[in-house]
């Protein structure tokens, strides 16, 4: 009976251990039997269409193709890839490239294309059995019209990257993801993104998908939301086309009740949609190492030395504090210069402006007369009302990487950089016009003439149309009385409408601008050239900044005045078609409005006294 | 005339052997059916056709060769025998296969000689054995019987087809234990093969060799035949790491697998691994016949020949795998029955050797498939799709029913 034993006790010892693996076990091998079938396929969401002020496509999505592998051993990635490369155009590099990212990455699907062309997607499809777990998915594909015009303000978009995956704002995301890399669709990344959703499909064993996998619905994608933003783009294409040629500069223009931004251009720029998909690594070394920086945001991620039109904010602080008025005049008459200490301090105009008023004084731009208000005004006051007036701090537009530019704080910031003995009370003359150490971003001086225009808290620029940032105020206000500031308006106007203004020459002759030139004098080269102004001056619509750097190669030719002022016509006159040479309309008879100012200063002056000499 | 079909198509004796057989068959007939059911283009699409063809000729030779008489099976043993030796040597010379020289073809159509070598080996065995008039005492007297299973041992060894050496050995020892040699005798026959298994560690050889000595010297066999024993069981202490060198890579890898199927994943745990979540995610009732998602999904791999029983876990669930269990103790016991109920020793010998075989087949094959044993390509009885397997299963099956009839 042994025999028999010996066969009962096998079976027995058989039964027990599949009791054992299917009922005792059984739930641990029903999911690794799930998790050997299923694999999540992340579906992307399509990006928020982004429109201008008009409803104009900034950015919009186009079909594309993405080609994608499974995840698998890295021998059969390798392989797949080697058998790849020729229909994909996949240097030895790019596959070294993509194995590291599976090596880090491993239950990942890695995408090999994100942006596959039609030609490449068949050459795959045709030969399907060869790579088994090569996905071929349509996802959306970033596409930006206007392209060149509108780089730097809409930014681009790219695969995130590993140093992005470990930051917070980024939590959640998986690579391969497609996220904003820099202007607004890096600074809308969570609105424009959307949430991918994740389609669960069974694979087998050699990893090819079987199809959608029953008892998992898919995770439905919630597209990115939809932007608006305050830019007109066809104003935007127009500064495009008449940048002066061969030169570097930007321009923004923002709507002062608003805080839209109206334009927002850097040149030389460059074609956002060569980024979508991977840009091409010759492309992007050439716009890395190209000296003249067309990544660069030149708006609102570089300073200049503002030059001349710093002098406003001398003015106004010195009228704020009640040591200057529109008529002060100072003790030296500019015959060409100012000897002060051992140094003599030039103005611009070698023969000299000789006796001026402030308000001569602004609209010649005379230094002279510049130097002495600022010491008039005094450094530290100076330096208090540059802090007062916003100049230490970033405007807050919705821009990633925005500047704060470069102003002293207070004197013990040139001891920390000089030593106390190494300056003297003479950089208040070179603050005063806008030079030493001084640097702003169109931006920011677009903000400062935007209060000098409206009076108050000016608004914080925006780029996006929403109910929280429309018309939203800085928390900085131009403290001066309106009259003041009116008469700051006046002397502005005066500049491009008044003969003997330094704008006076490219003055336009169909509406009336307010505004300021500039020579920044730099230490690379030639003179930038600035002009910030806005229109109409009494009721301004638009503020403009613009410069073109170097673009001073004379006395005689500014570059930013005129491309400034075209650009400030072109967006009155579509404003008000039917209001044509409303300029000359004006010219026939003196503007009443000047006069009931002029009326009104007066006034007020006869209440003020501030014991100015005039 | 009048034909007596009864007569001539049933052989006579216990119905329930050959009847049992059948059912296995053609339930092994619908898992290899449901085998072919995959996601994945595979050879196993359609097999279940050819299985079919080949239960036919099974069912032919078996009212073929049941028709002969047991005493004319003695008498050509010899020349089975001799027939078997010259294929296993062909097989060595012009053999096919993936990994082992163990196919044979006759244009389309293949066979495993060493199928054949298994019965002839059983018939000589017990031809052998049923000869002698006393019972075996003697370690010499083993000799005769040792190189009969010996040589096709070797030649299959050879090939090398770790799972049917196996099967060799157990045909030696079914024989020796049926024929009534003592547990202790073949205790000392089978330990040098224990100091082969346990050569790996000195320290545990050295154990196991000092309990044999004191076995030894408790059960006082002859003088010479304990130190030859003591002798072999150094020699296979010694053989152990070169025979372990000269087995082929993948044999390795099965061994050292069958030990931790986590060493390798993806290589040769693949199989192990993939099995044990096919038949645990069967449960109590199973995916459903034809469902099961890791055969279909082609995760499973051989799923209709060395691997069906894991097709039957995932579909078909405990239940499933109790009903297949419980039907094969059922065959092999009656077998075993027959074996015992037979009158004639040879008859009886070769009864035993079969359902010996065929009880390793399935102990092999479905204990591989949970991890209990060694991977190798043994076939499940019945089960496993495979022609020259079925076909000398129900050869055997005959010359059992011939057995329960002659009783």
């Amino acid at each position: 009976m042994a025999a028999e034993g010996l066969l009962l006790g096998v079976f027995a010892l058989l039964g027990l251990v599949f009791f054992r693996l299917q009922v005792l076990r059984s739930s641990t091998f029903e999911l690794r039997s799930q998790e050997n079938r299923l694999r999540a396929i992340t579906v992307p969401a399509p990006r928020g269409t982004i429109y201008d002020r008009h409803g104009r496509i900034i950015a919009e999505n186009v079909p594309g193709y993405s080609i994608s592998l499974l995840p698998g051993s890295s021998d059969t990635l390798r392989a797949t890839l080697d058998r790849l490369a020729s229909y994909l155009h996949l240097s030895e590099a790019e596959r070294e490239v993509l194995l590291a990212k599976h090596a880090r990455f491993p239950n990942q699907p890695l995408v090999v294309r994100d942006d596959a062309s039609f030609a490449e997607v068949s050459a795959i499809e045709e030969r399907r059995p060869e790579f088994p777990r090569a996905v071929v998915e349509m996802r959306p594909r970033r596409h930006y019209p206007a392209a060149r015009a509108i780089a730097h303000l809409v930014g681009y978009v790219g695969e995130i990257s590993e140093a992005e995956l470990e930051r917070p704002k980024y939590l959640g995301y998986d690579p391969g993801r497609i996220v904003g890399k820099d202007g607004i669709e890096r600074r809308y990344e969570a609105t424009l993104g959307g949430v991918p959703g994740v389609r669960f499909v069974e694979v087998n064993a050699l990893g090819s998908i079987v199809g959608d996998f029953g008892p998992r619905p898919a995770i439905e994608v919630r597209p990115g939301t939809d932007l608006t933003i305050g830019l007109d783009l066809a104003l935007q294409q127009y500064v495009d086309s008449i940048f002066p040629e061969g030169m570097r500069g930007g321009v923004v223009a923002l709507d002062p009740s608003s805080g839209d931004v109206l334009v927002l251009y850097s040149h030389p720029t460059f074609d956002p949609n060569a980024f979508i998909g991977g840009i091409d690594v010759g492309l992007w070394r050439s716009l890395r190492d190209d000296p003249a920086h067309p990544l660069l945001n030149r708006v609102s991620t570089a300073s200049y030395p503002p030059g001349s039109i710093f002098k406003l904010m001398v003015a106004a602080a010195g009228m704020a504090d009640g040591k200057l008025s529109i008529s002060s005049y100072m003790p030296t008459a500019c015959g060409g210069g100012l000897a002060y200490g051992n140094r003599f301090f030039r103005c611009w105009k070698p023969g000299g402006h000789g006796l001026l008023s402030l308000a001569d004084a602004i609209q010649e731009s005379c230094n002279v007369y510049f130097y002495q208000a600022g010491m008039r005004v005094g450094l530290d006051d100076l330096l208090a009302a540059a802090t007062r007036y916003g100049f230490h701090d970033p405007t807050g537009i919705d821009l990633p990487y925005e500047t704060s530019g470069v102003f002293p704080s207070s004197r013990e910031w040139f001891d920390e950089r000089y030593g106390t003995r190494g300056w003297t009370q003479s950089v208040v003359l070179n603050l005063s016009i806008g030079q030493g150490e001084n640097q702003q971003s169109l931006l920011r001086m677009a903000q400062f003439y935007s209060a000098l225009a409206t009076g108050g808290s000016p608004v914080v620029p925006h780029i996006v149309r929403s109910e929280g940032l429309a018309g939203r105020r800085a928390t900085w206000e131009l403290d001066l009385t309106e009259a003041r500031r009116r008469q700051l308006v006046a002397a502005l106007t005066a500049v491009v409408n008044e003969p003997g203004g330094t704008a006076y020459p490219y003055r336009s002759t169909r509406w009336r601008i307010a505004g300021k030139t500039g020579t920044a004098q730099n230490p690379q080269g030639l003179p930038h050239s600035w002009f910030v102004g806005f229109a109409p001056p009494e009721d301004p619509e638009i503020v403009i900044a613009a410069i073109v750097e170097f673009g001073h190669p004379d006395n005689q030719v500014s570059l930013a005045v005129p491309y400034g002022i075209g650009i400030v016509e072109r967006y009155l006159d579509s404003l008000y078609p039917e209001v044509p040479f409303r300029r000359e309309a004006r010219a026939e008879e003196p503007p009443a409005a000047a006069a009931g100012i002029d009326e009104a200063e007066a006034v007020l002056d006869r209440g003020v006294s501030d014991g100015d000499t005039p | 005339m009048k034909v007596d079909w009864k007569s001539t198509l049933w052989p006579g004796g216990d119905p329930r052997v050959p009847g049992l057989a059948l059912l296995l068959a053609l339930l092994g007939i619908a898992m290899i059916y449901s085998a072919g059911h995959v996601e994945v283009p595979s050879v196993a699409t359609g097999a279940w056709r050819k299985q079919l063809i080949w239960l036919g000729m099974a069912l032919v030779a078996f009212v073929v060769v049941s028709r002969i008489p047991l005493r004319w099976l003695d008498w050509a043993s010899v020349w089975m025998y001799a027939a078997s030796i010259v294929l296993l040597v062909v097989v060595l010379l012009i053999g096919r296969g993936p990994n082992t020289r163990s196919w044979l073809y006759v244009g389309p159509i293949g066979m495993q000689p060493a199928e054949f070598a298994k019965l002839s080996t059983i018939l000589l065995l017990s031809r052998t054995l049923s000869s002698y008039q006393e019972p075996i005492g003697r370690l010499s007297q083993l000799i005769r019987p040792v190189l009969i299973v010996l040589l096709p041992f070797s030649l299959v060894a050879l090939q090398p087809d770790l799972g049917s050496s196996m099967v060799f050995g157990a045909i030696l020892i079914a024989g020796l234990f049926w024929a009534g040699i003592p547990v202790a005798t073949l205790f000392m026959l089978v330990s040098p093969g224990i100091s082969l298994l346990l050569g790996f560690s000195p320290l545990v050889w050295g154990v196991w060799f000092m309990a044999l000595a004191v076995f030894l010297y408790l059960y006082r066999p002859y003088a010479a035949e304990g130190i030859l024993v003591l002798l072999a069981n150094v020699a296979g202490g010694a053989l152990t790491l070169p025979l372990w060198r000269s087995l082929a890579p993948y044999q390795q890898n099965r061994l050292i697998v069958f030990l931790d199927p986590t060493v390798d994943p993806r290589g040769a745990g693949w199989h192990l691994i993939q099995s044990k979540v096919a038949i645990g995610s069967g449960g109590w009732y199973g995916q459903g016949f034809t469902q099961g998602p890791q055969k279909r999904l082609a995760f499973l791999p051989e799923q209709h020949t060395d691997f069906i029983f894991s097709v039957v876990g995932e579909e078909l669930g405990f239940l499933g795998v109790t009903i297949f269990l419980l039907l094969l103790v059922w065959f092999l016991h009656r077998v075993l029955a027959v074996a015992r109920a037979a009158e004639d020793p040879f008859p009886s010998l070769v009864v035993f050797c079969l359902f010996a075989v065929w009880l390793v087949h399935v102990i092999i094959n479905v204990g591989m498939t949970v991890g209990l044993m060694p991977i190798t390509g043994l076939p499940l009885p019945f089960l496993s799709y495979g022609g020259s397997f079925l076909l000398m299963l129900f050869v055997g099956l005959a010359i059992v029913s011939r057995t329960s009839a002659e009783a």
